[in-house]
């Protein structure tokens, strides 16, 4: 159990933070780079801290006990994919780094409005939310994100073996290409990135028990920024990335505590050298070492010619 | 009528730094495709090292706490020449520091062949490591700026309109000054010279540029010091006209240039001008009971001209091919 108080924390935040950076896999499945996800992990974590703690909803509670919480997830995920919907038709015309651009905007809308609206308690937020299940130590929320992990990679499996999967990865591929095989690329673009806007908000949801206190400072670009790590160093092209990711990472400063305040500048360090050195991500290194290498063709018996040096 | 001129002064004086800040990205854009996120720290440090010549020591917080540069005085410190002496020397460092971030961050990448958007990850890197730099060395404190840098120049001209007052601090027109001479330098130099015709070219297409006989990575280099250069010289504007706010200062505007760059059009030099103007202004039209929004203005400004004309204000359409 000493471990499980030391490490438990760090554990949950790991297997927390594999999961948002999930929430960017799902986009990339059909090629689209969204960075909304922070702004839905927000609203998710806002929508929970709000039927948790205000007064308005102490029937709710009282009526459903310990329901309370999926209850809160469930909510926090419709409101995702209406938002995601939203925000997705239009937006997902665009591409690229153009779509990136506009969803580091969405969030930055979302966070000036959350710390401005009374509901979400202006600058200082949300605090005193209850520990979901009468939860103790901080650990025992592993029963919270170990299974959400398992479902969402088992989620991630099928859809990569069913149709769905397999438009989102002809898209991917070549959009146009897939326009003129008759798959619509908007409508499963804007699937993919509906997907990723509930995870991001479910987690939220899930998280602001754990954290105890939600505030503006859950959907920043900072953290924008530190799931499209997690994706990218984790590696983009299979669900194992970004999960090995955002542990990895988040478990990074962690790792780093003894050297005190030189930690983020080493942090940022390795987001450098990780970009440099793993452009497949780590998953991506992983699958080229264990693949044989092709055979090589016996280079041909060229005799020197004259003036080379040998 | 005192106040929309009043506005109007302000949405411009601030509309003017964004723009040259946002230059910075764009030529970046322009040349490599890529945003150099590390550009809202190259833009804290030109603050930095302009308080630096400028004062000569950081009194609060940090490794270099107490150690003065200047131990008989700064002589940057006194008269407007001198402080204009600082804010070029503090802009040239910036301009070296970013063509250093190119070498170590962007250029192995490139010759890797590696995915773009990966430069968006390892410029951020970049951008930690400087920014936290910044605060192990001199702390997390804001620091101001003397209130004489300008020497002998009055702090304000106050003109009555009306029996209305309009007031014009002279930081506000030192920045729009120096931005609007900086920009028509800038477009001279890139719409006439030869050096501005090889930048063109290889903002263009590289691959021919170079068989052309124009060395890409000298252009590269040039390009990262010209960016650096505005980004620090725009930081130093900022922070004269309110303070050095910290090591994190530059996240905001680095995200603002971002709504700046969309709205004019990306990698549009005229683009970059006229989305900085358009933002400052929008921003300065904010009543003030709404002040606490102001934030999100170029954010929606950025969103709303996704939506509607992706290609930006003055950007070129891009066709896509098969």
């Amino acid at each position: 159990m000493d471990f499980l108080q030391t490490y438990g924390f760090l554990i949950v935040t790991m297997l927390q933070q594999g999961l948002l950076g999930l929430s960017l896999y799902f986009p990339l499945m059909a090629g689209q780079l969204s960075l909304a996800s922070p702004g839905f992990y927000a609203m998710g974590g806002y929508i929970a801290a709000i039927i948790l703690t205000a007064p308005q909803f102490a029937g709710w509670r009282e009526a459903l006990g310990n329901w309370i919480f999926p209850v809160t997830w469930l909510l926090a995920g419709l409101a995702s994919a209406v938002l995601g919907v939203i925000v997705g038709v239009p937006a997902l015309r665009l591409r690229g780094i153009y779509l990136a651009l506009a969803t580091i905007a969405f969030v930055q809308i979302l966070q000036v409005l959350s710390l401005n609206l009374s509901i979400t308690g202006g600058a200082i937020g949300l605090f005193g939310i209850p520990q979901a299940f009468g939860f103790v130590d901080r650990w025992q929320y592993i029963w919270i994100f170990l299974p959400a992990v398992i479902v969402v990679l088992l989620f991630a499996h099928r859809l990569q073996g069913s149709r769905v999967g397999r438009a989102f990865r002809a898209i991917r591929e070549d959009e146009l290409a897939a326009d003129a095989m008759g798959i619509p690329p908007t409508r499963y673009k804007v699937l993919a990135f509906v997907i990723g806007a509930v995870l991001a908000g479910v987690v939220g949801a899930m998280s602001a028990p754990f954290l105890n206190t939600w505030n503006a400072r859950q959907g920043t670009f900072d953290a924008s920024i530190a799931f499209l790590a997690y994706t990218l160093i984790g590696g983009s092209r299979s669900m194992w990335g970004p999960l090995l990711g955002g542990a990895l990472l988040a478990s990074l400063p962690e790792l780093l505590r003894s050297l005190a305040d030189w930690r983020l500048v080493i942090n940022g360090l390795v987001l450098v050298v990780a970009s440099l050195y793993l452009p497949q991500g780590i998953v991506g290194a992983l699958g080229k070492l264990r693949r044989k290498a092709p055979p090589q063709r016996p280079s041909p018996q060229v005799k020197p010619a004259l003036g080379d040096t040998p | 009528m005192t106040q929309l001129l009043q506005n109007l002064i302000n949405g411009l004086a601030i509309g003017s730094v964004y723009a040259i800040f946002a230059l910075g990205y764009t030529l970046v854009f322009s040349i490599l495709g890529i945003i150099n996120f590390a550009h809202g720290a190259v833009f804290t440090l030109g603050a930095y090292f302009t308080y630096t010549l400028v004062v000569g020591q950081f009194e609060n917080n940090g490794l270099i706490k107490g150690i003065n540069l200047f131990p008989t005085g700064s002589p940057f410190h006194g008269s407007a020449w001198a402080f204009a002496a600082a804010a070029l020397i503090g802009a040239i460092i910036s301009g070296l520091v970013a063509v250093v971030i190119e070498r170590l961050a962007f250029r192995p990448m490139r010759s890797r062949g590696a995915d773009p958007l990966l430069a968006l990850v390892s410029s951020l890197g970049v951008a930690l490591v400087i920014v936290n730099l910044i605060q192990i060395l001199v702390g997390a404190e804001s620091y101001s700026f003397p209130t004489d840098i300008y020497g002998d120049l009055k702090p304000a001209l106050i003109f009555s309109l009306g029996g209305k007052l309009i007031v014009v601090r002279t930081v506000q027109v030192i920045i729009f000054g120096v931005s609007m001479v900086l920009l028509l330098i800038l477009g001279y130099v890139i719409g006439r010279t030869r050096v501005g015709k090889a930048l063109r070219a290889v903002a263009e297409n590289p691959g021919t540029a170079s068989l052309l006989g124009i060395s890409v990575t000298r252009f590269i280099i040039i390009t990262f010091f010209l960016s650096g250069f505005l980004g620090g010289l725009a930081g130093t504007l900022v922070s004269t006209a309110f303070s050095v706010a910290g090591p994190y200062f530059g996240v905001a505007y680095g995200l603002k240039g971002l709504a700046v760059i969309v709205l004019g059009g990306l990698g549009s030099i005229p683009g970059a001008v006229v989305g900085g103007l358009v933002i400052g202004l929008a921003e300065a039209f904010v009543p003030a009971e709404y002040s606490a929004y102001k934030d999100a203005v170029a954010f929606a400004l950025l969103f709303v001209i996704l939506l509607i004309r992706p290609q930006g204000l003055l950007g070129r359409v891009q066709i896509q091919k098969v």
